[in-house]
C-alpha cells in the first residue's frame, strides 16, 4: 500500500508535540502537585466525557497525519507497480471508498439524484430535462422510491453492529479495570455501574458507546449514500469535513508550539530581572499588539503566496505547497497571540521574585539560570498550561474566520473555514445548498465545545486559587 | 452581671464533605454573660473560630451543623429563618474580623458603609445617619470624624480599619461583640490601643464581649473568664484571674512554661512535643494525650469528662483533682549553662550610616518625585556567639535593614563590613561567592519553600551552589545530619513542604539555611507566623545552635517577651533609624526613649499585677517616604521639647553600651553631669 512515506513538515511537528505531550505525561506522573490536578481532571465526568470525544478527533488528525505516495499501475501498460505522484494519507487510504466516489454536481445528503436537473437521454433515443440519478449513491437499489426503507436497513445494521462492538469494548474495559484493581468482573462491573469508581468510568463507557454507534450508522450509510452530501464538483462533503479535522487540530496545536518558547522565555525574563530587560521586552510585545493581528496575517500570507508562485520548482507536489502555507499560518497566528501568555507570565514571575523562597535561593548565591529553571518556571507552568488549553478552541475558530476572508489556509486544503467560505456562495443559490455549511459547523462545534468543556475542567483543576474548593 | 446573654449547648460543627469529616467544633458549651469579656482562647485550627461562625450562622459552604443549639436572649439561633437571623447579626450579635484591610469596602467611603449598616439595624436614628455615623466614629476614638466619615479604607490605617470595623459592628447596638482576633493584624501600640477600646466600650454600652484569641498576654489584659479550647473542646474554663494564678489543665500550664520571657533566660524553654492532632478523626482517650507528659493509662483509655472544680470553673482533664495546684511545679526546665562568650570563630559585622531608599516614580516619563526612606542611615555590629534584636513596628524597615545588610537588596548608601570586608563594593560573582557565611531565615515557613521541590532538593540548593560537599552522597549524609540536628526524621527528605506542620516547616528553613555552614543568620521573625507552643520548640532550637556553633543572629522581631528571653543586645527602630540600643538589661529594664518606654508598656502583660499604666501613642507611624521634620517621633511623643521640631537628635551614650537618640535624655544627661 504504501509505496514511499511522505514527511510533510506539519507532520513531523505534529508528532514532535506528542512526543514532547507523552514526555511531559510521564514527568507529570511523577511529581505529585502535577498528579494532583490531573487526578481531578481525570476524576472529573465532563473532563472524562469531553476527553473520549477529543481522542475521536485526535485519531482522525494523527491518522490524517501520515502520509505516502501509494502503488499505482504504471502507464506504460506493463502492469508494473510504480509509486504514484500524488500523495494521500492513511486516512484516506482508510476511507479511499469516500474519495473515489466523486459524482458530478452538488447532490442533497443520502439523495439518489443530483440536485441540478440535466438533459438525459433515455432509452429510446429522446431527452428529457430532469434530476439524474448519482453515479455511487444508491446505485445498487434498482428503483430508487425504495431508498427510504434501505435507508432504515442501513441504519439498524450500522446501530447494532455500533452496539455490538460498544458492548465488547465495555466488557474488555471492565476486565482491564478489574485486573488492575485484582478484584473479579461481576463486582468490578457492579462499581462501574453504580459510579463508585475514581475515574468516572461509566461517562466513559455511556460517551464511547454513543461515539460507536454514531461511527457505525454513519460507515454503514456512508458506504451507500453520500451521508452529508455533495459539493459543487460532486466531492463528499463527510469526506471534506473528516479530512478538515486535521486542519483544526494543526492550527490549535501548533501554532501553540510556536508561541510558547517565545511567551515562556520573555515572559519570565521580564518578570524575573525587571530593568532594562523588562522594557525592552515590553516595548516589543505592546508595539506588535498594537499592530492589528489579520492584517499582519493578511501581509505574511500575501507574500508567501507571492514566493510561492515564483519558485514553484521547489514544490513537489501541491499537497506540500498547502501543507508549507498551513505552517506559516500557524507561525504568524502564534506570533500575534504570544503577547497574552506572555504578559500573564511577567505579572506572575514578577510576583514570584519577590517570594521568600526566591529570596533564600538568592542568599545561597544560586544563579540566575538556576533559579528561573527550578523556582520560577514550576510555579508558573499552570498558568501555561491553562492559557495553552484555552487558547486551543480560540485558534480553532480563528481558522474559519481566516479562511472566510482568503488569509487561512490554501484553497485546496480541506478545512472547515473554506468549506464556510465556498457555503457563502451556495447558500444565495437557489434552491440553497445548505449541507457543507452545517456539516462543517456541526463538526465544528462539538470539537469547540469539548475543547472548551475541557479547558474549563483544566483551570478549574490547575487554578491555584480555586484549590480543593470542589 | 450574672444573667446569661449568649448560651451554646453541646455544640458539634463539621467541615468537609461527608467522606472525609472534619470534625472541627465537637461538643462545645459556652455562656456568655451580659457584660463581661469572655476570652475564647486556642492555638490556630483548633475550632474557636468555627465556634463563633456556628453561632452567627456564617459558616463556609462546607461547614455543618451536627448538633447543639444556640440561644440568645431566649431566641434560639438555629431554628430561626434566614431572614430572622439577618436581623439578630448586626442587631443583637455584631462581629469583627481579624484581618481590617480585607473587611472593607475599598470602593465606599466608610461613612456609607457604617451608614448601611445603621440605616439595616437602628431604627431609631434612620432620619438622622449621618449624624448617628459621625457619633459612632466619635465613639470609637477616631478624630475629625465629620471628614473622615468621607473618606476610603484606602486613606485609613490598619488601626484606624479596625476602629471603624467597630464602629460598623456597634452601628446595631449589639448586646454581644464576636471580636475574632481583632488585634492579631496590628502591631502593639495600636494593639493596646484597640484592646483598651474594647474595654471602655463594654463598660460604657454594657455589651458582652466574646473576645477570640491565641494570645495569652490579650486575654490577661481584658477578659473577665477564659475558656480555653483545645482540638474542639472547651477543656478549661475558669475566671481569668485565677486562670492567671493556677492554670489547671496541663495544657494550659504548657502554654504558660513555654511562652518566652526575661525570667527564663539562660533556661530551655518547655516545649509541647508535637503538634495539634489533625480533626478529622475519632478520638478514644484525651485529645492532648500525645503531648502530654503527665498521662496515665486511663487517659488513652476513655475521654475525659468536664469535671467542675470550683463555681465557675471547670477543667477536661481525668487528673483534675490530682494534679498539684500551683502552675511553676511542672518545673520541667532544664538549666542551660550559659555561653554568651563563645566569640572564638570571630565573626564580625559592622554596619555603618546604612541607607536603602526606594525611588517614587510618578507620571508618563516615570520621573523620580521622592524616595521611600526604608532604611536610613542604620549602624550596628555583631559578634559570633551574639544575638543582636532588631525591634520596632511594621513599616519601620526592620525587613528592610535585615535584606540590605544580606545585600539581598543593594544599599543606597552606607558600609556592611563582614569579617574586614566591605560588601557594598562587591562584585555580584564576589558576592555570591560570600553568601554562605550569612544566611536568613524567614517570617512565613509557608512562603519560604518552593513548594514544587523535594525537602531534600530545598536542603541541598545552597551546597550546590556554594559547592559544599564532593559528591551526592556526601550531600546525603549531610541532609541526614542536618535534618537530626533540627529534629526531623531522615526521612522528611524525600517529602514536600506541604506534608510538614509550620513549626517543622520553620525547622527545615533552618537545617537549608545551616546547609552552607553560615556563621551570621538573619532571623526575620522566625517564630511570629507560629503558635506559642511550637514557637518556643523553635526558639529553643536556635538557642541551642547558637551554644553550638557560635553562631551570630540578627534577630529581627516586634514580639518582646521573644527579644527578652532571645537576645544579648537591642536596638530599637523607628522609621528607619535606631532609636536606642543597649544590652537587653539596660533598654528592656531602663528603657530611656520615649518611644522604646511606650512599646514596652504596650505589650500586654500576663502578670498584670504589676500594674504599669500603659503610654498611650497617638496616631499611627508617619510614611517613611515623607518623615516630619527634625526627630521623627516627635509628633507622637509626649515629653517633646522645642528642639524636637527642628533637628534630629544626636546619639547620647549612657553607658559603655547603651546609647539613646533623645534630646531630653541628652538634656538630663548634660544637666546632671
Amino acid at each position: 500500500m504504501i509505496a514511499q512515506l511522505v514527511v510533510l513538515w506539519t507532520d513531523a511537528l505534529i508528532f514532535l508535540l506528542l512526543f514532547l505531550a507523552l514526555a511531559f505525561g510521564i514527568y507529570a506522573s511523577r511529581k505529585p502537585h502535577l498528579r494532583r490536578p490531573w487526578g481531578m481532571v481525570v476524576g472529573s465526568r465532563v473532563g472524562m466525557g469531553t476527553l473520549v470525544v477529543l481522542l475521536f478527533y485526535l485519531v482522525v488528525g494523527l491518522l490524517d497525519s501520515v502520509h505516502f505516495h501509494p502503488w499505482a499501475q504504471s502507464s506504460d501498460g506493463s502492469g508494473e507497480k510504480i509509486p504514484s505522484t500524488e500523495v494521500i494519507s492513511l486516512f484516506d487510504s482508510l476511507v479511499s471508498e469516500l474519495r473515489a466516489r466523486q459524482e458530478k454536481t452538488y447532490s442533497a445528503p443520502l439523495a439518489t439524484h443530483l440536485y441540478a436537473k440535466e438533459i438525459i437521454e433515455l432509452a429510446d433515443g429522446s431527452t428529457i430535462r430532469d434530476f439524474p440519478r448519482l453515479r455511487y449513491a444508491g446505485a445498487h437499489l434498482s428503483d430508487p422510491e425504495q431508498s427510504g426503507a434501505d435507508i432504515l436497513r442501513l441504519s439498524a445494521l450500522g446501530i447494532l453492529k455500533g452496539v455490538a462492538v460498544s458492548l465488547v469494548s465495555a466488557n474488555v474495559l471492565i476486565m482491564l479495570l478489574a485486573v488492575a484493581a485484582r478484584s473479579n468482573f461481576g463486582e468490578q462491573a457492579r462499581r462501574v455501574l453504580q459510579n463508585r469508581t475514581e475515574v468516572p468510568w461509566r461517562v466513559v463507557l455511556v460517551v464511547l458507546s454513543m461515539m460507536l454507534v454514531l461511527i457505525f450508522w454513519s460507515a454503514e450509510l456512508a458506504s451507500r449514500y453520500h451521508l452529508l452530501g455533495t459539493d459543487k464538483v460532486g466531492e463528499d462533503v463527510f469526506y471534506q469535513a473528516l479530512k478538515s479535522i486535521r486542519t483544526g487540530l494543526v492550527i490549535g496545536t501548533l501554532t501553540t508550539l510556536v508561541m510558547l518558547p517565545a511567551a515562556i522565555l520573555l515572559g519570565i525574563m521580564a518578570g524575573y530581572f525587571r530593568g532594562w530587560v523588562d522594557d525592552i521586552i515590553q516595548y516589543i510585545y505592546t508595539t506588535l499588539n498594537s499592530i492589528p493581528g489579520v492584517l499582519l496575517i493578511a501581509a505574511a500570507i500575501l507574500m508567501l503566496q507571492i514566493y510561492m508562485s515564483n519558485h514553484e520548482e521547489e514544490f513537489n507536489s501541491l499537497v506540500e505547497r498547502a501543507d508549507l502555507r498551513l505552517l506559516f499560518l500557524c507561525i504568524i497566528l502564534g506570533v500575534t497571540s504570544w503577547t497574552g501568555l506572555c504578559r500573564l507570565l511577567r505579572g506572575e514571575s514578577m510576583k514570584l521574585r519577590e517570594v521568600d523562597y526566591v529570596q533564600a535561593a538568592t542568599a545561597f548565591g544560586v544563579s540566575h539560570l538556576r533559579i528561573i529553571g527550578r523556582h520560577i518556571l514550576p510555579n508558573v507552568l499552570h498558568i501555561v498550561l491553562i492559557a495553552v488549553v484555552l487558547d486551543f478552541s480560540g485558534l480553532v475558530l480563528a481558522e474559519a474566520v481566516l479562511s472566510y476572508v482568503n488569509i487561512g489556509v490554501d484553497p485546496t486544503m480541506n478545512s472547515w473555514g473554506n468549506m464556510i467560505n465556498s457555503a457563502r456562495l451556495e447558500m444565495a443559490r437557489e434552491p440553497i445548498v445548505w449541507w457543507s455549511l452545517a456539516a462543517a459547523m456541526l463538526f465544528m462545534f462539538i470539537l469547540v465545545l469539548a475543547a472548551n468543556l475541557f479547558s474549563d475542567v483544566v483551570r478549574d483543576a490547575f487554578d491555584p486559587r480555586l484549590g480543593g474548593s470542589r | 452581671m450574672s444573667e446569661v446573654l449568649l448560651k451554646i449547648r453541646n455544640l458539634k460543627t463539621r467541615l468537609g464533605d461527608n467522606n472525609h469529616p472534619v470534625y472541627a467544633v465537637d461538643g462545645v458549651d459556652i455562656e456568655v454573660y451580659r457584660g463581661e469579656v469572655f476570652a475564647l482562647l486556642g492555638e490556630s485550627g483548633c475550632g474557636k473560630s468555627i465556634t463563633a461562625l456556628s453561632a452567627m450562622r456564617l459558616l463556609p459552604p462546607s461547614g455543618r451543623i451536627i448538633q447543639g443549639e444556640a440561644w440568645i436572649e431566649g431566641t434560639n439561633l438555629f431554628e430561626l429563618p434566614e431572614m430572622e437571623m439577618r436581623r439578630v447579626r448586626g442587631g443583637q450579635m455584631g462581629m469583627i474580623f481579624q484581618e481590617p484591610m480585607t473587611s472593607l469596602n475599598a470602593v465606599i467611603p466608610i461613612g456609607e458603609q457604617i451608614g448601611e449598616a445603621v440605616r439595616l439595624h437602628d431604627s431609631e436614628n434612620r432620619e438622622n445617619i449621618p449624624g448617628r455615623v459621625v457619633e459612632l466614629l466619635r465613639s470609637v476614638g477616631i478624630p475629625d470624624p465629620e471628614r473622615r466619615a468621607h473618606e476610603y479604607p484606602h486613606q485609613l490605617s490598619g488601626g484606624m480599619k479596625q476602629r471603624v470595623m467597630i464602629a460598623m459592628a456597634l452601628a446595631g447596638k449589639p448586646r454581644l461583640l464576636i471580636a475574632d482576633e481583632p488585634t492579631t493584624a496590628l502591631d502593639v501600640t495600636i494593639q493596646a490601643q484597640v484592646l483598651s477600646l474594647l474595654r471602655d466600650l463594654q463598660r460604657r454600652t454594657g455589651m458582652a464581649v466574646l473576645l477570640i484569641t491565641h494570645d495569652l498576654g490579650v486575654v490577661s489584659e481584658v477578659a473577665d473568664r477564659v475558656a480555653v479550647m483545645y482540638a474542639g473542646q472547651i477543656i478549661e474554663l475558669s475566671e481569668s484571674r485565677s486562670f492567671f494564678r493556677q492554670p489547671a489543665h496541663p495544657y494550659s500550664r504548657k502554654l504558660f512554661d513555654s511562652l518566652p520571657g526575661l525570667h527564663k533566660r539562660g533556661r530551655e524553654l518547655a516545649v509541647i512535643t508535637g503538634s495539634v492532632p489533625l480533626l478529622n478523626q475519632h478520638f478514644t482517650g484525651c485529645r492532648f494525650l500525645d503531648r502530654c507528659d503527665q498521662a496515665q493509662d486511663i487517659c488513652a483509655r476513655e475521654a475525659p469528662d468536664w469535671s467542675p472544680m470550683a463555681p465557675g470553673r471547670g477543667v477536661r482533664c481525668h487528673l483534675s483533682g490530682v494534679l498539684p495546684v500551683s502552675r511553676t511545679l511542672t518545673g520541667r526546665y532544664s538549666k542551660v549553662e550559659s555561653n554568651d562568650s563563645v566569640g572564638e570563630t570571630a565573626m564580625r559585622l559592622d554596619v555603618t550610616g546604612l541607607k536603602v531608599h526606594f525611588p517614587i516614580h510618578q507620571g508618563v516619563f516615570k520621573r523620580v518625585v521622592g524616595h521611600v526612606k526604608a532604611v536610613d542611615g542604620l549602624s550596628l555590629s555583631i559578634a559570633s556567639g551574639r544575638t543582636l534584636a532588631l525591634v520596632g513596628e511594621s513599616g519601620c524597615g526592620k525587613t528592610t535593614a535585615g535584606k540590605g545588610i544580606l545585600q539581598l537588596v543593594r544599599p543606597t548608601a552606607g558600609q556592611v563590613c563582614f569579617n574586614g570586608e566591605e560588601l557594598t563594593r562587591l562584585s555580584p560573582g564576589a558576592l555570591r561567592a560570600r553568601r554562605a557565611e550569612m544566611q536568613i531565615i524567614f517570617q512565613d515557613p509557608v512562603a519560604s519553600m518552593n513548594p514544587r521541590m523535594l525537602v531534600g532538593d530545598i536542603i541541598v540548593e545552597g551546597m550546590q551552589a556554594q559547592k559544599i560537599g564532593a559528591n551526592r552522597s556526601e550531600r546525603l549524609a549531610r541532609i541526614s545530619d542536618l535534618l537530626a540536628q533540627v529534629g526531623l526524621p531522615a526521612d522528611a527528605a524525600d517529602r514536600y513542604p506541604n506534608e510538614f506542620s509550620g513549626g517543622q516547616r520553620q525547622r527545615i528553613c533552618i537545617a537549608r539555611a545551616l546547609a552552607v555552614d553560615p556563621s551570621f543568620i538573619v532571623c526575620d521573625e522566625p517564630t511570629s507566623a507560629l503558635d506559642v507552643s511550637v514557637q518556643a520548640q523553635v526558639l529553643n532550637l536556635l538557642k541551642e545552635l547558637q551554644r553550638q556553633r557560635g553562631l551570630a543572629y540578627l534577630f529581627i522581631t516586634h514580639n518582646i517577651s521573644v527579644v527578652s528571653y532571645l537576645a544579648h543586645e537591642v536596638a530599637v527602630m523607628y522609621l528607619g533609624r535606631i532609636v536606642e540600643r543597649g544590652n537587653v538589661d539596660e533598654v528592656l529594664q531602663s528603657p530611656r526613649h520615649p518611644y522604646t518606654q511606650a512599646l514596652l508598656s504596650a505589650v500586654p502583660q500576663i502578670d498584670s499585677q504589676k500594674g504599669v499604666s500603659v503610654i498611650r501613642l497617638d496616631g499611627d507611624m508617619p510614611s517613611p517616604a515623607n518623615p516630619p521634620g527634625g526627630c521623627h517621633f516627635h509628633p507622637r511623643c509626649s515629653q517633646i521639647l522645642a528642639q524636637c521640631k527642628h533637628s534630629y537628635p544626636a546619639s547620647v551614650r549612657l553607658s559603655e553600651t547603651h546609647s539613646v537618640n533623645c534630646f531630653r535624655v541628652g538634656h538630663y544627661a548634660a544637666t546632671s553631669r
